[in-house]
C-alpha cells in the first residue's frame, strides 16, 4: 500500500535533523519522488528550513523530483556498462525524449534515472524499462525501445 | 599556555586553541581567505588559505588548523604561491569574464586575487555555467554564474539573519547557491536584509539598480525630483571615496545631491524625529488603554518581513508607525507637494538608504495613497557614490550646505536611529516628556548602545517602571522573541533591527572596508548626539510647526491615514 506524506510523518512523530535522509527516502519509496509539497511538509515537521532540505536532497543522487513517467527507463552508468559506451546511449536516449537524467517527459510517458551497476554486466550496456532488462543497447536502438513503448501506449 | 612557532624563520608566540590564521593576521602577515568569515566556524571548503609546514612539505588550510608548539610554517614558498593560484585559476576556468561590465569591477576579492597571484592567462579551461539571472526579488539581484561557492551567504543568512532562505542546491560541478526548489529569491523567505552582499566576494550578489529611471526623472523637465537621506548615510558615504571611516560628510552630501540635480534635499532624520513622536504617543497610548505588549518597533523593513513569515503572532505588538523613508515618502507628496503647489504625481521621490530592504518596502502595496506610491526609487550608499562619480563631483572641492527646509532640521534623537539601540533611545527620550512634562537630566541610555546583541535596560519614568530591549541580527531576536513566548513579562518595549549593529550595518552600504569602519561610524552618530544641543524629537521645531499646519496631533487623523500601516501574514517558502 503506498501511504501518504502525512501519514509517514505521523508514524515518525519524534523525528529530528538526523532523521532527515530516512525520512525523504521512505516518502520517496512511497510516492515515486519528492514533491514541493513533500519537502514543505518534512520542513515543518523536522522544524527545518525548506532550503536545507532541497540542498540535502539534491545532493544526493538517489532523490527524484519529478514524478516517474509510465515508463520509468534505468540507465546503468557502471563501469562495465561505461567501458562499452552507456554515456551515448545516455545522450540519445536524453535528446530523443528532450528531457535530461532525473527528468520526466511532459506528456508523463517517460523518465529517466541513472544507475550504478544493475548486475547484468554481461549483457552491458544495459537498460531496465519498468523492470524489464534490454541488452547490448546502441544508440540506435535505444530510439526503437522507446518508440515500441509509446506505441504500446497508443 | 603559549606556543612557541615559526613562520617564515621568524619565531613568534601563539595561545593555544588559536587557528594559525588568527596568530598570522595578529602578526601582520597576509594570507588571503574566501571561505573563512570572521568570528564563525571555520568550513575549509576553498583552501586558498593553505600554508606549508616546512618539514613535511605538506599545505594545510591555515584558517581551520589550530596552531602547535614547534609548528614551522611557510606562507609564501613556491609551492604555497603555485597552490593558491591554482585555486585562484580553477574559480576562474567557468567563470564569465565581464568585469568591466560587473557591478563589483574594481571591488571583487576574485580580481584582486587573480591579480595579486598574477595569473595572466587562461590556463584552464572549464565548461561555463551559464545559470539564469534572478532578477525575481525587489531588493536582490542574484548572478549565480559568478557564484565561487565560497559559502559566505549562506552561513550569514542562516548564522547571523537566523532566515536560511538559501542554501547549496545539488552536488559537485552542479553545485550552486539557491533559494529552495531554485527558484526565484522572492518565492523565500528571504527578507530582503542584503547581508549575503555584503560578504559576496563577486558580484554574484548585488542590489537592484534603478538608475535608468532615475536618470530619466532627473533629465525630464517636468519632474520635481527630490531626495531624502537616511541618518546614516552621511556618516558611511566618506568610505566609498576613500576617506576615512566615520566621517561625518552629510553639508558636502546635500551640496552633492544638488550638483547632480535633485529638486529638493530632505533629512529622513527629520521624519524619524516623526516616528518617535508617533511612536511614543503609541507606547503611552497602549499603557493607558492596556494595549499589546510588549511594543515591538517597526522601522526595519527587514525585521517587518521576517516578523509577517515567522511570528504571525507578534503583528498585533508591532508598532503601527511606517518607517522614517515611509513617513516622509507620505508627507512629500501630501504636505509639501500641497504646499509647494505641485502636482503630486509630478513628485519623483527618491530615498537613500544603508538598506536593501528598503526598496522592497518603497513597492509595498501599502506604501501607496490613491495608486501613487510615496517613494518611487531607493537608492544604497553605494549606488549614491557610484551616481555621484556618474556626475563626476568632487567630493573633497565643494561647500557643504544645509538640507532643504521645512522637512530638512532634525534632532541629534533622529540621527541616532542610525545606531540599534538609537529608536530606543529617542523613544525613551520623548515619552518621559510627554508623560512627565521634563525633560530627562541624562539623555544618554547607555545600556542600550553598542554592538550587542541583545541589550536591556529599566527605565523608571515617574514611577512606571518599563522594561526595553535592543536586538539587532535577526538571530538574536528570534532568541528575544522566543524568551517571551516562554513567559518573560518585564519587557515592554522592543527595538529591533534586522542587520547587526543597525542601519550603520545595513545591507546598502560601502563593502569591503576595513572591519573597524561600523565601530567608526557608531562613534561618529553618538558624537553627533553628544555636540548637538537639540536632543530630543519633541524640540524639533519644523516637527512642532508640521502637526501645527498640517498632522494636528499624534495619533490624529491625517497620521493615522498618512503615517500609520498594517501587517499582514505572509506565506513564503520557509
Ligand atoms: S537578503 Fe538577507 S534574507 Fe535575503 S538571502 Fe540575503 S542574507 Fe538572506
Ligand atoms: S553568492 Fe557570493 S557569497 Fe554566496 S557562495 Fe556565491 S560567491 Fe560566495
Ligand atoms: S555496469 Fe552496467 S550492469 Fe554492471
Ligand atoms: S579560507 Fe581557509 S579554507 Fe577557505
Amino acid at each position: 500500500m503506498i501511504k501518504e506524506i502525512d501519514a509517514i510523518l505521523d508514524e515518525n512523530p519524534k523525528a529530528g535533523r538526523e532523521d532527515l535522509i530516512p525520512l525523504l527516502q521512505e516518502i520517496q519509496e512511497n510516492q515515486g519522488y519528492l514533491s514541493e509539497n513533500a519537502i514543505i511538509k518534512v520542513g515543518k515537521h523536522l522544524q527545518l528550513p525548506t532550503s536545507k532540505i532541497y540542498g540535502v536532497a539534491t545532493f544526493y543522487n538517489q532523490f527524484r523530483f519529478e514524478p516517474k513517467g509510465k515508463y520509468h527507463i534505468q540507465v546503468c552508468r557502471g563501469t562495465a556498462c561505461h567501458v562499452l559506451g552507456s554515456s551515448t546511449v545516455l545522450d540519445q536516449l536524453e535528446k530523443h525524449l528532450k528531457i535530461k537524467a532525473d527528468q520526466t517527459t511532459k506528456d508523463n510517458l517517460f523518465s529517466i534515472e541513472v544507475v550504478a551497476c544493475i548486475g547484468a554486466c554481461g549483457l552491458a550496456p544495459v537498460i531496465c524499462v519498468n523492470g524489464e532488462f534490454y541488452a547490448k543497447v546502441t544508440s540506435e536502438s535505444i530510439k526503437e525501445i522507446v518508440e515500441n513503448y509509446r506505441n504500446k501506449n497508443d | 599556555m603559549s606556543l612557541n612557532i615559526e613562520v617564515n624563520n621568524q619565531k613568534l608566540s601563539a595561545e593555544k586553541g588559536e587557528t594559525i590564521l588568527e596568530v598570522l593576521k595578529r602578526n601582520g602577515i597576509k594570507v588571503p581567505t574566501l571561505c573563512h568569515i570572521k568570528d564563525m566556524l571555520p568550513t575549509g571548503a576553498c583552501r586558498i588559505c593553505v600554508v606549508e609546514q616546512r618539514k613535511t612539505g605538506k599545505l594545510i588550510p591555515s584558517c581551520s588548523q589550530p596552531v602547535e608548539d614547534g609548528m614551522d610554517i611557510l606562507t609564501n614558498s613556491p609551492k604555497v604561491n603555485e597552490a593558491r593560484k591554482t585555486i585562484i585559476e580553477l574559480l576562474l576556468s567557468n567563470h564569465p569574464d565581464d568585469c568591466l561590465y560587473c557591478a563589483r569591477n574594481m571591488n571583487c576579492e576574485l580580481q584582486t586575487l587573480s591579480n595579486t597571484y598574477h595569473v595572466r592567462e587562461r590556463r584552464i579551461r572549464g565548461v561555463k555555467n551559464n545559470h539564469h539571472l534572478d532578477l525575481s526579488s525587489a531588493s536582490i539581484v542574484r548572478d549565480p554564474a559568478k557564484c565561487i561557492l565560497c559559502g559566505r551567504c549562506v552561513r550569514i543568512c542562516d548564522e547571523v539573519m537566523g532566515i536560511s532562505a538559501i542554501d547549496f542546491i545539488n552536488r559537485g560541478s552542479n553545485s550552486i547557491v539557491g533559494p529552495t526548489f531554485n527558484k526565484g529569491l522572492n518565492t523565500s523567505s528571504c527578507i530582503n536584509c542584503g547581508q549575503c552582499i555584503m560578504v559576496c566576494p563577486t558580484g554574484a550578489l548585488t542590489e537592484k539598480n534603478h538608475f535608468p529611471e532615475l536618470l530619466e526623472a532627473l533629465n525630464d523637465p517636468k519632474k520635481i525630483v527630490v531626495a531624502q537621506h537616511a541618518p546614516a548615510i552621511s556618516v558611511s558615504l566618506a568610505e566609498e571615496f576613500g576617506m576615512e571611516a566615520g566621517k561625518d560628510i552629510n553639508g558636502i552630501m546635500n551640496a552633492a545631491l544638488r550638483k547632480i540635480g535633485f529638486n529638493k534635499v530632505f533629512d529622513t532624520s527629520f521624519t524619524a524625529d516623526l516616528t518617535i513622536m508617533e511612536e511614543s504617543a503609541e507606547l503611552i497610548e497602549r499603557v493607558k488603554n492596556g494595549g499589546t505588549f510588549p511594543m515591538i518597533t517597526s522601522c526595519c523593513p527587514g525585521w517587518i518581513k521576517f516578523a509577517e513569515e515567522f511570528y504571525p503572532e507578534f503583528l498585533p505588538n508591532l508598532s503601527s508607525c511606517k518607517s522614517p523613508q515611509q513617513m516622509m515618502g507620505a508627507i512629500i507628496k501630501s504636505h509639501y507637494a500641497q504646499s509647494a503647489k505641485i502636482n503630486p504625481e509630478d513628485i519623483y521621490s527618491v530615498s537613500i538608504m544603508p538598506c536593501t530592504a528598503k526598496k522592497f518596502e518603497g513597492q509595498r502595496a501599502e506604501m501607496t495613497s490613491k495608486g501613487i506610491s510615496d517613494v518611487d526609487a531607493v537608492l544604497t550608499t553605494r549606488e549614491l557614490a557610484a551616481l555621484i562619480k556618474l556626475y563626476e563631483i568632487d567630493l573633497n572641492n565643494i561647500e557643504p550646505e544645509l538640507a532643504d527646509s521645512p522637512l530638512g532640521l532634525r534632532s541629534s534623537a533622529g540621527k541616532i536611529f542610525a545606531s540599534s539601540g538609537g529608536v530606543m533611545e529617542a523613544a525613551i527620550r520623548t515619552a518621559n516628556y510627554s508623560l512627565t512634562g521634563k525633560e530627562l537630566v541624562q539623555f544618554k541610555v547607555k545600556e542600550v548602545r553598542g554592538f550587542k546583541g541583545i541589550k536591556e535596560a529599566k527605565i523608571n519614568i515617574d514611577g512606571l517602571e518599563l522594561g526595553v530591549a535592543v536586538t539587532s541580527g535577526l538571530q538574536n531576536a528570534k532568541e528575544l522573541l522566543a524568551q517571551i513566548k516562554n513567559g518573560r513579562k518585564d519587557i515592554h518595549f522592543i527595538e529591533i533591527m534586522a542587520c547587526p549593529g543597525g542601519c550603520i550595518g545595513g545591507g546598502g552600504q560601502p563593502i569591503n572596508t576595513d572591519e573597524n569602519a561600523l565601530i567608526a561610524r557608531m562613534k561618529s552618530i553618538y558624537n553627533i548626539d553628544e555636540k548637538e544641543s537639540i536632543k530630543v524629537s519633541h524640540k524639533n521645531p519644523e516637527i512642532r510647526d508640521l502637526y501645527r499646519d498640517f498632522l494636528g496631533q499624534p495619533l490624529g487623523e491625517k497620521s493615522h491615514h498618512l503615517l500609520h500601516t498594517t501587517y499582514e501574514e505572509r506565506d513564503v517558502l520557509k
